[in-house]
């Protein structure tokens, strides 16, 4: 396996093992799209209205709950120390280590995000366009995600700090990704929004590992 | 390959406080430097400019006729407190993630869990590893990847008189294979050719 395979593997294996991985998110995710009808009320045409709406919402929140993990260990342990002493410019280690994160936990997400939809009653046939929309969203969410969780390094409570920075990032992918379900509900055109949000996940994956890379030089500095 | 590492006049300054300043050494194959000083003198922050992790306020590191970021990249090893290994993996996983991540092999792995007596602790946790056993475990990966330069921080402080000296023996084999090292000390270091001590 190439350095780069062996990295994919390492960040995978810690983000699916560490602290339950997939099933904490997937079990925080099912618990928000629970509260949800219970705030709201029981109508099932009021639920089935909002449901797509609300499962989205739901991904963008149970996303957040990884990041504080992507870097904070590595960066206390020494481990980014030696990340950055390779060949592998810091950039790319930073883009694999995201997309490991997203493999074990956005992805998994992604599988369960059509269910509580459809649980909280949105129609049965939307489930391919949710997985879609929730893979892309996914790997916009962790990648935007990663910026934050890397300025926040070496902070005092820096989970917080993440949310706070990686929120307003996320108002384009949920406006788009939305904006889909809900056309293609209403039987309105949907493709250009499905673009729009493939191009926002194109741009996370292109500009967040260099962001990534100098805030991460800078906490090590 | 690196032969050489040069420190000419270096200064380091940390959250608005000098550190060191005019701070110079020549390493050449086969030498070995104590770095001595008393706690926050900066050995620690010297060991890292020279990996680059930390940024010189003034003067330069060189490594002979190699480029900066290629030594950085491939030609040195750093040892340092932190010793980022993962407590829920398992030795044998960790040590050979950063093997392949240094630039070795499956053959370099066994070689270095030959020589730091790991064999039988490679299928246990870390956090299972007593810290001289895991300080073994952080030792080994200079082995398992041959790179020239090691910038070692307090390498032996939790490791037994026993394994102490056996690895000065290590240390001493890797600089006659033409090796360089340095190394931040409280403990005389055997293998030391030259010393360096920074006032603080």
């Amino acid at each position: 396996m190439s350095r780069w395979g062996v990295l994919l593997a390492r960040e995978t294996s810690l983000a699916w093992g560490r602290g339950g991985g997939p099933l904490v998110t997937v079990g925080f995710y099912a618990g928000v799209a629970t509260l949800l009808p219970l705030a709201i009320g029981p109508e099932p045409d009021r639920l089935a209205a909002i449901a797509p709406g609300a499962a989205w919402v739901a991904l963008a929140l149970a996303s957040l709950l990884s990041l504080d993990r992507l870097f904070e260990r590595d960066f206390e342990d020494g481990a980014l120390d030696l990340l950055a002493l390779a060949p592998t410019p810091l950039e790319l280690t930073c883009l694999i280590k995201c997309f490991g994160q997203w493999l074990a936990t956005g992805a998994p997400l992604a599988l369960a995000a059509p269910l509580a939809a459809v649980a909280l009653g949105a129609s049965p046939s939307l489930t391919p366009l949710i997985i879609a929309c929730a893979l892309l969203g996914g790997l916009a969410f962790a990648f935007v995600g990663g910026i934050g969780a890397a300025l926040s390094l070496g902070a005092r409570r820096g989970g917080l700090l993440t949310a706070v920075i990686v929120l307003p990032l996320f108002v384009p992918p949920v406006v788009f990704g939305g904006g889909v379900l809900d056309a293609f509900v209403t039987g309105r055109p949907w493709l250009g929004g499905l673009a729009l949000l493939a191009g926002y996940a194109a741009a996370a994956l292109a500009l967040g590992p260099l962001a990534m890379a100098a805030a991460c030089r800078n906490a090590l500095s | 390959m690196i032969r050489a590492l040069g420190i000419r006049d270096a200064e380091v300054r940390r959250g608005g406080r000098r550190l060191f300043e005019g701070v110079s050494l020549d390493l050449a194959a086969g030498e070995a430097c104590a770095l001595i000083g008393p706690n926050g003198s900066g050995k620690t922050s010297l060991l890292r400019a020279v990996a680059g992790l930390v940024r010189l306020e003034a003067g330069e590191v060189s490594f002979g006729a190699v480029e900066v970021s290629e030594a950085r990249a491939e030609g040195l090893h750093l040892a340092g407190h932190a010793d980022g290994l993962k407590a829920a993996r398992t030795a044998r996983e960790e040590l050979s993630f950063w093997a392949r991540w240094a630039g070795g092999s499956a053959a370099t792995v066994r070689r270095a869990a030959d020589a730091l007596e790991l064999t039988a602790l490679l299928d246990l946790e870390v956090r299972r590893l007593s810290a001289g056993q895991r300080r073994r475990v952080a030792l080994a990966r200079l082995i398992a990847a041959p790179r020239p330069l090691w910038l070692l921080d307090e390498p032996l402080s939790p490791l037994d008189g026993r394994w102490r000296e056996r690895f000065s023996a290590l240390m001493a084999e890797h600089l006659a294979g033409g090796g360089l090292i340095l190394a931040a000390m409280h403990d005389p270091l055997a293998a030391a050719t030259k010393t360096l001590e920074l006032a603080g």
